[in-house]
């Protein structure tokens, strides 16, 4: 008892210790290595996708736009701004961020007078802990969402080598929403694609399984989902948020992935019926995606459309230029068959200048639409390039295509470093290994492997179907021997290819010449319109672009009834092919239908 | 079950009602709270004196109810996390970690070994940090202010060790669905050990001057008894309840995260008063100074601290429900979790001890209670009204 009465007495030693006690501010004690302080914005890093938003489940984030950051491919442009009267320092902004921009510092004092400036967008407001180099960071890998992309089942090169079966597989659905739970659902894709497809969307429709949703969704913006679900240059994919740490999420071949889940008559449900005819006619000359967006719109719309296509089987380039074991033909023809379905009247084998001239067209049709596509092939110009067996890339591609025999080569040399080079160069790789059993295909190149103009794919692939790539050889002259026979390629290492003003004006060093073996020599350098279907007197009413028609943005020649559309006044790929299909075919709804035009 | 055993004052009317009458001049209405020191934070009392006996006692809650868990049905799975923690103030990890617990269990993920042993470290030093909180305010409640600053010195040391550990002092936000963080930082059990040291070291002074203290003795021996056998009718969990004697403890009845690798013996008592239910917090915590001992002297140097999570963006959750419970400083501390196969839960209901020690059996306890000891009574049972009002 006694006890009890003196021992809370000790308490009084504590009465000659120094306090515990901090004194703020005049001791600054800074934050530990992991405190999710203030935070930090790298504005260069940074590329305004708004994940951070989406998970701030105090809505204390908002994205908006800062001067001198231009939104651009794969960049919003917008900035977050976080409401610190609403921000709990959680740090799943900073967990989710998709380019490790956003980050936390060790700071946690900031004194103001006006509540409004707690309105803080860090990064862009400068403080002084926008360099601490303590605080929270996410860690190197993301926990929050998965990393990796789903690799595509594809032919190997030894299956595939030797035919022209189509060589990606697709994804099966549990492959295919394991992909979709990748998107972030950002949307900075759907400003890069020029039909500005609602990429999010249908994403999130194969994350549920509604692909009929999905279909929806693919229609509003493009007839060819199957074309570009195969061979769609995907710029979306170059502005996805999730290649900054991985992979892009693969858009394309979700978009394949919907289409091919949906069979045929329920795809021709979905998109329903055409609207009551208008009694207007169009006229479209080309069957190209091009043609036949604007076709498709046209006649949704209830306009009839005859479109005339010279070759004996829709698709333009897409058919005629795509090897098959990219782009399946069967898979063209039903996208070709929604578009008839719909009441386009496509009249094959009648070409335009030939069978029925531009002048009949404008008297028999309220409005003609030119979607002729590049179907003329560029010419090096090189000694010797008059050979016989000098071709073309674009004439020996349709020639496979509408299946012409022709005479393989047990060796040849392709110039040109593009896509179609790639193609024409595995076609033949192709057509070698099935009547040869080996391949000899080089291909020269003027641009340096860095610089190729080539999808990087398109070169993996064409390297591991043995494709023999020279990189840096400017074309001299075809090797002709005395008889006249074919005998290779002479080449000169490139040293540049542009001069100061960009301009285009190879120099090469002649010291380094090789001859590269090859009893065919295709030239794959470029395309251009055959524009003869014209006819003079048109030609000459026309106003021209440096050789293309001139059009106005909405696609309107200097002819008031008279289009274009497509690669043959724009380029270069099937997307913005049928972006322009869509443009065409609302100027000329809107014309037709007395309306102003709203573009 | 809640027949009270009264005092003669006040009779009861026929219709068995309390025959108060409040013009009589007998009787005093008293609100103690919200703004009281003699309150265990947002919560009120209303008190009916009769002299200074307590006849009659009302709890009010509702200062700080922010609608947690209807809050919850409106979020993602993954924005529910930073939510949960602020449902208790000074001991929050348990709904980071029941809340996980939960969602891991619905979506069928494996948390990795070593997140498990960082759990349950950090665990056991929020029970720390919340003991010594009680420990200021029991001995504040009877005038003893210097054991508060004393805690409250040892507590920040504790939170700066959280701070290093998980980035944040209070709401550490560190136990998310699928694992933890990060790992421990370089030099983070040494520094713990001295920290751990300092706490031992002030708990020995404040056991002279608190538990071997006539006046504190004086003033909690005998007073505010729990009987052992309304233990379950109460639904009495925790110190509370081992304090009467009754060996309940989630940790051991029914062994989570990494407990059953560690060795402990459950802390009891057998007076059931304030000084027993004070004197069982004590050892509790000198017990979770030791399993941190043993949790950093076992586990795993290296390993996952998370599991493979779906993007949390758009995470969806088969239907299912499930109750994970763990033992808080306060008692049982349990999420009800219902999902329906969307991405937002369906139902979250959280079951904070302090509901029934706070409400329930203290209505019970503070009738014929001395008025000057209303306060001690109420800290003793150790509630906090965040949980109260989710």
């Amino acid at each position: 008892m006694i006890r009890d009465v003196l021992s809370p007495f000790t308490a009084w030693k504590n009465l000659f210790r120094e306090p515990v006690t901090i004194k703020d501010p005049l001791n600054e004690r800074p934050g530990s290595a992991r405190y999710r302080g203030f935070h930090q914005n790298d504005l260069d890093k940074c590329i305004g996708c708004g994940t951070c938003e989406t998970i701030c489940q105090n809505g204390a984030i908002d994205m908006l736009p800062v001067d001198g950051v231009p939104a651009k491919l794969g960049d919003s442009g917008l900035r977050p701004r976080i409401d610190y009267g609403r921000c709990c320092w959680c740090a799943l902004c900073v967990d989710v961020c998709m380019t490790g921009s956003l980050t936390m510092s060790n700071e946690y004092k900031w004194i103001e007078s006006d509540p409004d400036k707690y309105l803080y967008m860090p990064g862009v407001d400068k403080k002084h802990w926008d360099n601490a180099e303590l605080g929270y960071r996410r860690h190197e890998e993301r926990h929050l969402s998965p990393g990796d992309r789903v690799d595509m089942p594809e032919l190997h090169a030894e299956e595939r080598i030797g035919s022209f079966i189509e060589m990606v597989k697709g994804y099966d659905i549990a492959q295919a929403q394991l992909e979709a739970d990748r998107c972030v659902s950002c949307g900075l894709c759907i400003a890069s694609c020029p039909a500005h497809m609602a990429i999010p969307d249908y994403i999130k429709a194969v994350r549920n399984g509604d692909y009929e949703r999905g279909v929806q969704l693919l229609y509003e913006t493009n007839p060819f989902s199957q074309v570009c679900g195969r061979v769609c240059t995907h710029c979306c994919e170059s502005a996805c948020a999730a290649r900054h740490e991985g992979d892009p999420i693969a858009i394309r071949w979700l978009k394949r992935h919907i289409i091919d889940q949906v069979p045929q008559e329920r795809i021709l449900q979905l998109i329903g019926k055409p609207a009551a005819p208008t009694g207007k006619k169009v006229a479209i000359v080309g069957a190209g995606p091009a043609g036949l967006t604007t076709a498709f719109d046209l006649a949704r719309l209830g306009h009839a459309v005859t479109v005339f296509e010279a070759q004996a089987a829709g698709g333009g380039m897409t058919r005629y230029g795509i090897p098959e074991y990219r782009l399946p033909y069967d898979a063209l023809d039903r996208d070709i068959a929604v578009i008839t379905a719909m009441g386009v009247e496509i009249k094959y084998n009648h070409r335009v200048g030939t069978d029925i001239s531009m002048q009949q067209l404008e008297t028999d049709y309220d409005a003609v639409v030119l979607a002729i596509g590049l179907h003329q092939g560029r010419s090096t110009r090189i000694p010797g390039s008059d050979h016989p067996q000098v071709r073309k890339a674009v004439d020996l591609l349709r020639q496979i295509t509408t299946g012409e025999k022709i005479d393989v080569p047990k060796s040849m040399v392709v110039i040109g470093g593009g896509n179609v080079a790639m193609d024409i160069a595995r076609s033949m790789a192709r057509l070698q290994m099935q009547q040869y059993g080996e391949i000899r295909v080089t291909l020269t190149a003027l641009e340096d492997k860095a610089h190729f103009l080539a999808d990087p794919v398109e070169v993996k692939e064409s390297i591991e179907e043995q494709i023999n790539i020279l990189d840096s050889r400017g074309p001299q002259a075809c090797v002709i021997d005395a008889d006249g026979k074919l005998l290779g390629l002479k080449t000169w290492k490139v040293l540049s290819i542009f001069d100061e003003d960009r301009r285009f004006a190879p120099k090469y060093d002649p010291a380094d010449e090789q001859i590269h073996e090859g009893k065919m020599i295709v030239e794959a350098i470029g395309q251009m319109a055959d524009v003869s279907l014209l006819g003079d007197a048109l030609t000459e009413k026309l106003e021209w672009n440096r050789g293309r028609i001139q059009i106005d943005p909405n696609g309107r020649t200097s002819e008031h009834w008279l289009w274009s559309a497509g690669d043959c006044v724009k380029g270069p790929d099937v997307i913005n092919a049928v972006a322009d299909g869509h443009r065409v075919a609302t100027s000329i709804h809107c014309v037709l239908t007395q309306q102003e035009a709203k573009i | 079950m809640f027949e009270l055993d009264r005092s003669q004052y006040p009779q009861k009317k026929p219709d068995g009602t309390l025959d108060i009458d409040l013009s009589s001049g007998k009787y005093l209405k008293l609100w103690q709270g919200p703004q009281h020191p003699g309150i265990t934070g947002n919560m009120a009392i209303e008190l009916t004196v009769c002299g200074d006996e307590v006849v009659e006692g009302k709890t009010h809650v509702g200062y700080l109810h922010r609608g947690f868990e209807k809050l919850m049905e409106r979020r993602t799975f993954m924005q529910c996390f930073p939510i949960v923690c602020r449902i208790c103030v000074p001991e929050p990890d348990f709904n980071e970690y029941c809340y996980a617990a939960a969602v891991e269990e619905l979506a069928g993920l494996e948390v990795p070994e070593m997140a498990n042993w960082i759990r349950t470290l950090i665990l056991e030093m929020g029970r720390i940090n919340s003991y010594l909180m009680y420990l200021g305010g029991q001995a504040g409640a009877l005038g003893l202010g210097v054991i508060g600053q004393w805690t409250t010195y040892v507590r920040d040391l504790m939170l700066d060790r959280f701070e290093e550990l998980t980035g944040a002092r209070i709401y550490h936000m560190f136990i998310l669905p699928g694992g933890v963080r990060d790992r421990l930082p370089e030099g983070f059990a040494g520094r713990m050990e001295k920290a751990l040291q300092e706490i031992e070291s002030t708990l020995g002074d404040v056991e002279k001057v608190m538990f071997h203290n006539a006046v504190f003795k004086k003033r909690t021996v005998g007073v505010g008894v729990i009987e052992a056998g309304w233990v379950d009718s109460y639904g009495i969990t925790g110190p509370n309840a081992r304090a009467a004697g009754v060996a309940k403890d989630v940790r051991k009845d029914q062994p989570y995260l990494v407990y059953p690798e560690l060795d402990f013996e459950l802390v009891t008592g057998k007076d059931s008063d304030i000084y027993a239910r004070a004197d069982v917090r004590r050892r509790d915590l000198l017990l979770s100074v030791d399993l941190i001992r043993q949790i950093l002297a076992k586990m795993p140097k290296t390993g996952e601290v998370m599991a493979k999570l779906p993007n949390v963006l758009h995470w969806k959750i088969p239907r299912g429900e499930t109750y994970v419970r763990g033992e808080c400083s306060r008692g049982e501390y349990g999420y009800y979790l219902v999902t329906d196969g969307s991405g937002y839960p369906r139902r979250v209901n959280v079951r904070g001890p302090s509901y029934t020690h706070s409400i329930a059996l203290f209505e019970r306890m503070v009738i014929n209670a001395n008025i000057s000891d209303v306060a001690a009574l109420l800290v003793s049972l150790h509630t906090y009204p965040p949980e109260i009002e989710r």
